[in-house]
């Protein structure tokens, strides 16, 4: 470059300022140590057992896609866990401490999750990453976490890949993973619709691909006649509809989120054609599904009945209680926290989920002790977690890091997520059995709060 | 005697960032080691813009190439770390060839729109073909082992590289920039058609720049890989693309030193932005979108007050230019401002249109 | 022959409404020599708007006819805020303006409106349309999609060869200061060329919201491919952007319908760089690259 000497000693003076400016802004304290364990005093003194842990304050972070395209309906998962904590916290908090809850935005970008999560630890030295929101987004941090010996708890993903406890120990998932959604609706509709002609329509990521591996494990090669995928980028679903009624697919199972579900049944409206549809509870939560086809029932011109019906009949499964069951204990609980911190956002399935998967983070963490250090919660998960608002018990154990197994089958009845079966318990493997869970969901407590 | 002095300046640089890594907590010390991946890259946007007249937004493919190479040399090679970047980014550099190729003759805005579907197709191709090599939409894990004098302190040592690897492609492209390969970028910039007149074989310049343009996306792509630990699809999309030559021009076209302000900008602000919001607790729902919207607004207000990006206000900060000196850029636009519109050509983002 | 059929129809439907993106470019970028990056975003917000008020007053032309109203107040907004102020400077400083602008743009509908999908109606039923038992594929809201845009089309191509405005505009497209000199007041024209442009923006932007739904990003992929329409058709013609967009739109549905939904972007660079390998500034622009 041609520079006059007067500007090169400009850049030179303004990359010493950058530099130093850069020195000023971080932040003074460097990642606490990790202390020695409690004092040998009265065992009800707490002391600051981790990073992130003070005598009054939990501080946890996560990763979560609150602006850009995976925001629509992921963005209320973490102001619901936030809810639940706040409940906690003005009722007595974890040992008398509250939970801190930071959750930084991702935009769904790995690089920004690389960054985010590395200021949450290395930065605000939090105590444990909690519910970090994707799968492309996760992996990206799951190695540094796992290095950093950071609990990695209840990864939000349905991936099979956080059940790997010897490589990650660390890394826990929560949610029932799409193999073993895949196999429930497998084998309800190897059950119910024995011989007809079976269509795939799938997300072409691993949501949708684990689950055709899961469909394919329960229903038999000679049904399937069409396997279609989809790309988020392109909302233009036509030619992958046509190509499913051509093949007389006479039921459609489909691994897709709610945009493309809505999507796929409008496709089918506008070619007139009416399979029986069967969906992975991601793709199927009404209250999002009739929202995004409500300007089509609202609509004078169009000769389309209302959205209820548009979604009337659809199967799906789920591993939560359904929002339709307000007698449901866990239903009542989570609606009434969400009537006092977040009246705002929609009460649907987004809700739900965040709510739950906070309910089971206190029931870890009241595991793991009154002062705990970060092995401790990961040990207190290994040791197997009481059953909460799961339709079947976690799993968890020093040798599986996944959370849920089951799930029971429904059907969207009048806007309302139905069950019509019991929770049916299986697991990842081509030929482990798909098998009813015969006990029962225990119930909320009373005050809405995990005991210790 | 450039070389001599560029040299010295770059090791100088290398004793303050590395000063600077023991100061700074390790937090700061990975925002340094993104800085200098998206230096690698912008300053080679920057050589392609600015000086040799041609737009891409499209680098971010580029990027896409260096850090999938690495990655896949990573996990299928045991070469050493220096290899694998110069492999990634020779892997680049003759991915920017054939785009150099075959827009050899696309002009402003169609080389613009061919170089932005490229940054649209590539990572999108890369998720859903060939998942098995290039692992889909999880993209590929990224594991360098830190050398043992720094264990304990991994995002140091990625600061030390990366910075490296910055500094030397900063040396190498501002001996290209004061080359004859830089003049005759300039004359080709500034009046293709004088330029070919003069001689200049017009096409293998611009491929050239491209090239170089590539190789640097690549190196910017390998360390970004190396720092973030992963090279999945959704790290290179358009978002990518649009940023560095958000950085490129808002740090000042055509320098070096305005590629560093152009990444200072890229990495600290929006973090600094999204942490102010949450520090007031507006860090949920529709506020998280403000963060966003003030970045825009940022963008908007700089562009229109300094419009010579950050480095040309810097310069009239700290003085006029010395008349002996070589004409920098902004002077020699003013005298073409009387040229009026050419009617048909696609202007070249250089070329002045009449002001109106 | 009836998935040809479909495919077909359902491409013409596509392409016009990145033709109408493909439009609003082409009248910026021949009167203002910018490359309108937020063009999709502003095309986005009226599209909020519309639905604004098509919720509060339960009418969808109102809110349709508001849409377009509002489109064309945000584009002389922008060029007389933001964009003529940056007009005299280097060029790409007006790319990164529009950018920021993009940005902007999407971080306010986000404050306001929030990131859930939210449903657009559309004008006309969805239900595909048969010929006696042969399913044509498309629906009548398809069709009035197509129709609206080369209404619109037509329209802008009266203006520009009969009325006094667009004599005017095509001057200023020419050689503006020869323009100036006659007394066109040219800051003017580019004003209303803005504006015609944010109301073709917001035409795509009502047109193809029902099946995108409306969220702050949801007008970037259309984005684009109306500017790869734009550049395949040659930025200097509105012609061409009619015609890049058919083009772009039918082959785009061939792909997805015949190979497979994943190849589309890539297809359409494939497109993309068959038509410029063959002509540099598109297939229609009239500039005979000075060879030397």
């Amino acid at each position: 470059m041609n520079r006059p000497r007067k500007a090169a000693w400009a850049t030179l003076a303004g990359v010493t300022a950058a530099a130093l400016a850069v020195a000023g802004c971080s932040s003074s304290s460097s990642p606490s140590s990790t202390s020695t364990s409690t004092s040998t005093s009265t065992s009800s003194a707490l002391t600051a057992s981790a990073p992130g842990i003070t005598p009054t304050t939990i501080t946890i972070g996560s990763h979560q896609p609150l602006t850009g395209v995976a925001a629509p309906g992921y963005d209320e998962i973490a102001p619901a866990s936030n809810a639940y904590f706040q409940y906690v916290n003005a009722h007595g908090g974890v040992y008398g401490r509250k939970i801190v809850y930071k959750y930084l935005n991702d935009q769904y970008d790995p690089t920004l999750t690389s960054t985010v999560v590395r200021q949450l630890v290395l930065q605000d030295s939090v105590y444990a990453i909690f519910d970090g929101l994707g799968t492309p987004t996760h992996l990206a941090v799951a190695p540094f976490l796992n290095q950093n010996k950071v609990p990695d708890v209840f990864v939000a993903s349905g991936c099979e890949c956080w059940n790997s406890p010897s490589t990650w120990p660390d890394t826990f998932g929560w949610q029932i993973d799409y193999v073993r959604e895949g196999k429930i609706l497998g084998q309800f509709i190897e059950q119910h619709f024995k011989g007809m002609k079976v269509g795939f329509f799938y997300q072409d990521d691993e949501f949708g691909k684990d689950g055709v591996k899961g469909l394919s494990y329960e229903i038999p090669k000679s049904q399937i006649v069409a396997q279609e995928s989809y790309s988020t980028s392109n909302t233009n679903v036509g030619p992958q509809v046509a190509a499913l009624k051509a093949a007389g697919a006479q039921v459609v199972a489909a691994f897709s989120v709610p945009a493309f579900t809505a999507l796929l049944r409008l496709e089918e409206l506008g070619l007139n054609y009416n399979p029986t549809m069967v969906i992975s509870s991601v793709g199927t939560d009404p209250t999002t599904l009739g929202g995004l086809m409500q300007a089509f029932a609202k609509q004078a011109h169009a000769k389309i009945p209302a959205a209820n019906t548009l979604i009337q009949g659809i199967y799906t499964d789920g591993y939560l209680p359904s929002l339709g069951e307000t007698s449901n204990s866990w239903i009542a609980l989570f609606k009434m926290i969400h009537d006092t911190y977040i009246p705002k956002l929609p009460f649907d399935g987004n809700v739900l989920y965040g709510e739950a998967v906070a309910y089971t983070f206190v029931q870890a963490m009241l595991k793991a002790g009154r002062n705990p250090t970060r092995q401790d919660l990961v040990t207190a998960i290994n040791g197997g977690l009481p059953q909460g608002p799961a339709v079947a018990p976690y799993i968890y154990s020093a040798t599986n890091h996944n959370g849920m197994q089951g799930a029971y089958m429904a059907q969207i009845k009048n806007g309302l997520v139905t069950p019509i079966g019991p929770v049916e318990v299986t697991d990842t493997s081509a030929t482990g059995p798909v098998t009813t869970f015969t006990g029962s969901q225990p119930a909320a407590p009373a005050s809405g709060i995990p005991s210790p | 005697m450039t070389l001599l002095r560029h040299l010295i300046a770059a090791v100088v640089v290398a004793a303050i960032v590395a000063a600077l890594s023991y100061r700074v907590g390790a937090y700061r010390d990975y925002q340094i080691a993104e800085v200098s991946a998206y230096v690698t890259a912008v300053a080679g946007l920057t050589v392609l813009i600015g000086l040799s007249g041609q737009i891409s937004i499209g680098n971010g493919a580029f990027m896409a190439i260096g850090g999938y190479a690495t990655a896949l040399l990573l996990l299928h090679q045991h070469w050493p770390l220096a290899a694998v970047i110069a492999a990634s980014t020779a892997a680049a550099a003759a991915a920017g060839g054939l785009v150099g190729v075959a827009a050899a003759r696309l002009r402003g805005p169609y080389l613009a729109g061919a170089t932005l579907l490229l940054a649209v197709a590539i990572p999108v191709s890369i998720a859903d073909h060939w998942a098995g090599l290039f692992g889909g939409d999880q993209g590929l894990t990224v594991s360098v082992s830190t050398p043992a004098a720094l264990a304990a302190e991994p995002t140091r040592y990625y600061a030390w590289l990366t910075t490296g690897v910055a500094l030397i492609s900063l040396v190498l492209l501002a001996n290209l920039g004061r080359s004859r390969v830089g003049r005759s970028w300039r004359a080709l910039r500034d009046d293709e058609v004088a330029a070919a007149l003069s001689g200049l074989n017009v096409a293998r310049l611009q491929v050239l720049a491209f090239v170089v343009s590539a190789a640097s996306g690549g190196a910017g792509g390998a360390l970004l890989a190396v720092v973030t630990g992963i090279a999945s699809p959704g790290a290179y999309t358009l978002t990518l693309s649009v940023g560095l030559l958000v950085a490129a021009v808002v740090g000042g076209l055509g320098s070096l030193a305005g590629a560093v302000w152009g990444s200072l900008l890229y990495v600290f602000v929006p973090t600094y932005l999204s942490n102010v919001a949450a520090s007031h607790g507006l860090n949920s729902g529709a506020s998280s979108n403000i963060p966003i919207a003030v970045y825009g607004l940022v963008l908007v207000v700089v562009m229109l007050a300094f419009p010579s990006g950050i480095q040309g206000a810097l310069r009239r900060l700290f003085g006029s230019v010395a008349p002996s000196a070589a004409v920098p850029l902004s002077s020699l636009r003013s005298l073409r401002r009387r040229r009026p519109a050419s009617p048909h050509q696609p202007a070249s983002p250089h070329q002045e249109e009449s002001t109106l | 022959m009836q998935e040809f059929v479909e495919f077909t129809l359902l491409g013409v439907s596509s392409g016009l409404v990145y033709a109408a993106i493909a439009l609003s470019l082409v009248l910026i970028w021949r009167g203002t020599r910018v490359l309108n990056f937020a063009q999709g975003a502003m095309a986005m917000l009226t599209t909020y708007v519309a639905l604004e008020v098509i919720n509060g007053t339960g009418s969808y032309w109102l809110g349709f006819v508001v849409a377009l109203a509002a489109g064309l107040v945000l584009g002389a907004v922008l060029e007389r805020g933001v964009v003529r102020p940056v007009m005299a400077k280097p060029p790409m400083n007006a790319v990164i303006v529009t950018i920021g602008l993009l940005i902007l743009i999407e971080g306010i509908a986000g404050i306001i409106f929030g990131a859930q999908y939210r449903s657009f109606p559309a004008a006309y039923s969805v239900s595909g349309i048969k010929v006696g038992s042969f399913s044509l594929g498309i629906s009548p809201d398809d069709v009035f999609v197509a129709a609206a845009v080369l209404a619109a089309a037509a329209v802008l191509w009266l203006i520009f060869q009969y009325t006094a405005l667009g004599l005017r505009m095509r001057a200023t497209a020419f050689n503006p200061g020869v323009a100036r000199l006659l007394g066109v007041r040219v800051g003017r024209v580019l004003t209303v060329g803005w504006a015609l442009a944010g109301l073709f923006g917001a035409l795509a932007g009502v047109l193809v919201s029902p099946t995108t739904f409306v969220y702050p990003n949801s007008m970037d992929a259309i984005f684009v491919l109306g500017f790869t329409a734009a550049v395949i058709g040659g930025l200097d013609s509105p012609l061409g952007a009619v015609i890049g967009g058919l083009i772009l739109g039918i082959a785009l549905s061939y792909v997805g319908g015949y190979l497979s939904s994943d190849l589309v972007n890539l297809f359409g660079l494939a497109v993309l760089v068959l038509v410029l390998m063959l002509r540099p500034s598109g297939l229609l622009s009239r500039a005979a690259a000075r060879r030397v």
